[in-house]
Parts: structure tokens; sequence; C-alpha cells
């Protein structure tokens, strides 16, 4: 055989075999969580407050499931990440209009640099922060202030994918609008913003994912509840705060793989949906 | 027809940066209801002279401009530049429909995109009357509601200058329109061209010599940013009064 049909069949091997090789963890952590966490998914699991570790140690002694589920932490995520995601949504794609419109400006490159800053802040630095601006002078740990932390995550996320996306317009498109007679605003609003919308929206999806599953600041601004609480002002309780509590709780430990599923499979859904928009 | 100059170009320069101008002092008068052509060798100026004429040079900063250019006694530079594109419509090189839009909301756009309220039936009329006059409405009165990125690249170049159109300008400025379709669809955008003018001036960019002689009236040879010479398509071709213009044309640099 010709040398070069074998060494192309070889990188061919290689590129198959190293692909293999990166797909093995995603689908032994999948697994790992449906086969450890499958178990305690019932009906309760998504509508009862989880019980207190009496009870769930009772249940384990008698080889039973743990009654109760993770209701306050599904209500306090949604709580949390939903206003976070409204307030982040408008202010996200204006700036990254304003980055890509004054792209030379230097206000748009200070923009640009905290942008980046914020994005490579540890977030529990983030926690901190607004424990100190938030929680303290409203003296209550709250799910204010947990939106509050992951709005400021949110947020550079979204500008630099608006901003991205339209930059990958052609330029002619905008061109176009101008030369019809349009503002530069209508412009922006009836052409190149409905043009990136997939883009913009993959944006969204994916800082949505990503920050519902965040931990760290949320100890720092929601705390913790028992129960379900409909109060913003109030103490709350999150999915991945959860997992984080049913660790430190030996009577718990089958309810962390049964709530890291249900965030892993939300954060999946978000990622395939992500991906669909992207492709328009 | 009663011919009148309809734009008139004074003593025109464009400096991309400080003193060192992409286009050089130009003069010339553009005549109501003709074509006019603007050839030379790539570099030479002829698209920044172009997008002058609409005034869509300004999106880029940094850009200098001396002189007036004069649509109907008026210089476009002390208007709105909205008012100015509104009258002075563009077809650019790549067609371009809006790819969030249907064919339908592509023609009406320049109204959408100006804020103006139309009643159903008169947007209707609209639509159907410029997609007529550039001979698209048979091949997609069925599709309307599609997206305009599904018709091929002659059909898309159509329906841009169909939206171009529809907000009836004086002049219509093509930049290229005809480089990035094929043969079959390059000739019916020509043919367009040439009935179109009877409704609107147009001026045209091309690198192709022989559009030039097929389509216009009249034609600008630009080189290094200079008009060189200005005369009707058949004089130019067949008669240069200068030298660069006869080696231009009979090939000798390009």
């Amino acid at each position: 055989m010709n040398v070069r049909i074998i060494k192309d069949k070889m990188m061919h091997a290689g590129v198959v075999f190293v692909t293999l090789c990166t797909l093995v963890p995603l689908f032994a952590i999948i697994y790992s969580v449906v086969a450890k966490g499958i178990g305690q998914i019932n009906w309760d699991f998504f509508t009862k407050v989880t019980p207190n570790s009496m009870e769930a140690m009772l249940a384990v002694a008698e080889g039973k499931v743990i009654p109760g589920g993770v209701l306050q932490g599904i209500v306090g995520t949604l709580l949390i990440v939903l206003p976070a995601t409204f307030a982040a949504v408008p202010f996200g794609i204006g700036g990254g209009i304003y980055l890509y419109e004054k792209d030379n400006s230097r206000l748009a490159a200070v923009l640009r640099m905290i942008v980046d800053m914020i994005q490579g802040l540890p977030s529990i630095i983030l926690g901190i922060i607004v424990y100190l601006w938030v929680v303290v002078p409203m003296k209550s740990y709250s799910a204010i202030a947990g939106s509050v932390a992951m709005f400021i995550m949110m947020l550079p996320m979204i500008v630099r994918s608006t901003e991205e996306t339209l930059r990958m317009l052609p330029n002619n498109l905008r061109e176009a609008g101008l030369t019809l007679g349009g503002t530069n605003f209508r412009v922006m609003m009836r052409v190149m913003l409905p043009s990136a919308f997939g883009g913009t929206a993959t944006g969204i999806l994916l800082a949505v994912s990503r920050v519902i599953g965040e931990t760290a600041p949320l100890t720092l601004t929601i705390l913790g509840s028992a129960n379900v609480c409909y109060d913003p002002r109030e103490p709350n309780s999150a999915v991945s705060l959860l997992i984080w509590e049913f660790y430190n709780d030996p009577n718990m430990q089958s309810l962390i793989w049964s709530a890291a599923l249900l965030l892993l499979v939300i954060v999946l859904l978000l990622n395939l949906l992500a991906k669909k928009l992207s492709k328009g | 027809m009663n011919q009148y100059p309809i734009m008139k170009i004074k003593n025109l320069s464009v400096e991309y940066a400080k003193g060192k101008p992409a286009v050089k002092n130009i003069n010339a008068e553009i005549m109501n209801h003709t074509v006019t052509a603007i050839i030379g060798p790539s570099g030479c100026g002829k698209s920044t002279l172009l997008r002058a004429m609409n005034r869509i040079h300004e999106l880029y900063d940094n850009i200098n401009v001396t002189g007036e250019i004069l649509l109907d006694e008026e210089n476009i530079f002390r208007k709105s530049p909205i008012i100015v594109r509104r009258k002075i419509g563009m077809v650019f090189q790549r067609p371009n429909p809006f790819p969030n839009m249907s064919i339908y909301e592509n023609v009406l756009s320049g109204y959408t995109l100006n804020g103006i309220k139309l009643k159903k039936s008169t947007k209707n009329e609209i639509v159907q009357t410029n997609l007529e006059s550039v001979g698209l409405w048979d091949e997609v009165k069925e599709s309307l509601q599609k997206k305009g990125t599904f018709l091929s690249g002659g059909q898309q170049q159509r329906l841009c200058i169909a939206r171009a159109l529809a907000l009836r300008p004086q002049v219509l400025l093509m930049d290229e329109p005809t480089s990035a379709l094929d043969p079959i669809a390059t000739k019916k955008i020509e043919e367009l061209i040439l009935q179109l003018k009877n409704r609107v001036t147009i001026v045209v960019v091309t690198h192709n010599m022989q559009q030039a002689t097929r389509l216009a009236d009249s034609s600008m040879f630009m080189y290094l940013g200079e008009l060189i010479e200005y005369l009707p398509t058949y004089e130019l071709f067949n008669n240069p009064k200068n030298k660069k213009t006869q080696d231009y044309i009979s090939g000798n640099f390009s």
C-alpha cells in the first residue's frame, strides 16, 4: 500500500482514539450520577422539602428511600436565577452593542477590561463582595443577594457573546440598513440584533447554565433554608447549595446524587438548546 | 426626456488619513435618467467616490471630506444623512437581503427602518410593484413569506434593488453589483439597469469594461484618486484624450 494512504489511516485512527478518550469522562460522569441518583427520583423529590436529618437516618436504617425532596432548592434556584437573568439580558445586550458600536473609544476599552476581569474573578470573591454590598446593609442573607451575585456573573458572558455575534455579521448588512435611511438605532433593533439572535440567545443560555450550578457565592449570600420561601428578602435555598449541605450530612448521602442528577439534566438541556439555537 | 444635471460634484476630496487623499479634487456633473459608469484600476478611489455620494463613508471614523456634492442644487453634506440616503439608494457588491426578514419584509424594510407605518393594502402594492419592476414577482409571489436568503444570488441582488427602489430614490448607486454573480444573473441585472434608468439616475462602479460599454451613457475613468476623463462612454472607449485612459482600456495595465 501507498505510504501516504497508511499515514492517512494512522492519523485518522489517532484522531478517533483521542476523541473517544475525551468522551469517556463525560459518559462516565453521566453514568455514575444517573446510577447513584435515579433511586431517589420520584414525585416527592420535586414536591416536598428536604426531611430533617433524623427522618433521613431512620429511613436509611430501614433500607427505604429518604422521604422528601428538594422543593425549597428548586424554588430558591428559580427565585435567584430568573430575576438575575431578566436583569442581565438587557444590560448585557446593551453593553455588547456599546462595545460593538464604539469599538475604538476609550470607554469601550475600559468596559472591555472590566468585563474580562469580572469574567475571570473567582466566584467566591464575588460572593464576599456581594455579602459586603447587599447582605450587610440589608442585615440578612437573602435571595436578592444571590440574584445580585448571579447577575454580576452573567453580565460579562452576555456582553461578550452579543458583541462577538454582532461582529460576525457581514458589515454590509449594517451599511444596507443605513443606506435605506435607517438611523443607527433602528438598524440595530430591526436588522442587526434580530440577525444576531441565535448567537445572543446561545450566550444567554450558556450564562444561565453556568450560574445555575454555582455554589460558592450562594453560601455567602442566600445561606440556605429548610423550607420553601417565596420572600426574596429572606434567606433561601438552591439546588446547588443543597448538594453541598447533603454532602455535610452523613444521613443524606443518596440525596446528593439525586440533586446532582437534577442539576446535570438541567445544564445538559440548556446546553443542547443553546447548540440548537446557535445553528439557527 | 428633459435632461439636466441632477448631481453636481464640486472640488470633492476624500482623505482616509491626513494628507493622503483617496479621492482628489473631483468635479463632475451627473445627468438625470442616465447610467454613469465609474471605471479604473483597483484602489483608484472609485468606491470611495461612490460611497461619498450617499455619505455612507461617514460610518467610519477619521474620514475627512472637503468639497460639495449637490443633489438638485442642495449640498448633501448640509442635510441630514438620513434624508440624503432615502433619496440616494445603494446596491452592494455582495447581495445582502436582511437575513432576519422575509422577502416581503425586505422590500418594505426601507419604510420599517424609517419608522413609517403603512396600511396593509399599501404594503402589498409596494411589494408587488417593486418586485415586478425588478422582474422577481413571478418567481417569488408564492413564497413572499420565505426568508430572502433562500433565493439564488442573482435573485437576492434583484431583491436588494427592489428594496432600494421601494423608497423611490432619485439616484441609485451600485458598487460592482454583478461581480459576485454568474453570467446569466449578470445579464438580468444589466437588462434591469437599462430599464430602470427611465425612473432613476444610476451610478455604477464596475471592474468590467465591457459592462461599462453595455450599460453606461457616460463613463468616468479614475486613476490614483483623480478623475482623468469623463466622457460619453462611446467617446471614452473609442477616442480617449488621455494616455492613461488609453492604456487602461487597451489593457496595458490594470
